[in-house]
């Protein structure tokens, strides 16, 4: 059984590498790069799967994954400056996909074993990222 | 942490509008009537269709990204969108010919538009969306390598 919970967030970025000049970024990711901060509200919906407790009922205890989200994700993120406040972009742009991958990876290693399936990641409304346990 | 790496997927969201009618004319007005009912509308009618996009694969290890988004709004506008948008499909793409222009069919063909012209980047899905209350998904599984 799969269990999905929802956060929003804010947070703002550049789009560019900060060892790599203005010019490299411009031909990477585009015209806005580079150009400044800006920002987004991120969607984040986190699903777990596995069997609900015989006695409790539940896949996790809400509260518990509740509690997960705001100390791994909102905390770190909310309200920061991707680039700036955080340290998983030195050395790579945060980009949906990596910001995605990174999330999967705090959450990963804070929810019991196994139990995380799936995050998607939704940067504005023209779409999002799945970062999915496992290969397909 | 699992050993096994995640599975990377991106989808992106579009908007068109278009016309149809479904019908075959090689059928009577009562089966058509009976099967499509009243999408059989000889003189058609419209929605404002959604469509997503998703991608698999490896991030580029310089940029991050599966592909430039850009680079994919190229091949959707090229492919799918200028073909699609504001056309009466039945009358004016060539592949609603013979195909009526099902919500199926529709992705079938948004389907084969892209597939192959995304690399790096693998087709992993589309998603339809005809109405709130309907949609369609679909991953190739129709397709002959």
């Amino acid at each position: 059984m799969r269990l999905t919970r929802r956060l929003d967030f804010c947070a703002s970025h550049r789009l560019e590498r900060s060892d790599w000049d203005p010019g490299r970024n411009r031909a990477a990711f585009g015209p806005e790069a580079g150009t400044g901060e800006f920002g987004h509200n991120y969607r984040l919906e986190v699903t777990v799967e596995g069997v609900p407790d015989s006695e409790t009922g539940m896949v996790i205890d809400l509260k518990r994954l509740k509690r997960v989200l705001v100390e791994e994700i909102e905390d770190r993120f909310d309200h920061r400056n991707l680039n700036d406040d955080t340290p998983f972009f030195r050395d790579r742009a945060p980009t949906p996909e990596q910001f995605a991958l990174v999330i999967f990876e705090l959450l990963e290693r804070a929810l019991p074993d196994g139990l995380l399936q799936q995050v998607r990641l939704s940067p504005a409304e023209d779409g999002f990222v799945d970062v999915i346990r496992g290969a397909r | 942490m699992s050993s096994a790496r995640p599975t990377l997927r991106i989808t992106r969201r579009y908007r068109f509008s278009a016309g149809h009618v479904l019908r075959r004319e090689a059928w009577s007005e009562e089966r058509n009537r009976a099967v499509y009912g009243r999408c059989a509308n000889p003189n058609g009618h419209g929605h404002g269709y959604g469509l997503e996009v998703t991608l698999r694969g490896e991030p580029d290890p310089e940029t991050g990204q599966l592909l430039p988004p850009a680079r994919l709004d190229r091949v959707v506008e090229d492919r799918v969108l200028r073909v699609l948008d504001h056309r009466l499909l039945n009358r004016d793409v060539a592949a609603f010919e013979k195909q009526v222009p099902t919500a199926e069919n529709i992705a079938r063909f948004v389907w084969r538009a892209l597939a192959g012209r995304l690399a790096p980047a693998a087709l992993d899905r589309i998603r339809l969306v005809e109405t709130d209350n309907n949609s369609v998904e679909y991953r190739g599984e129709l397709e002959e390598d």
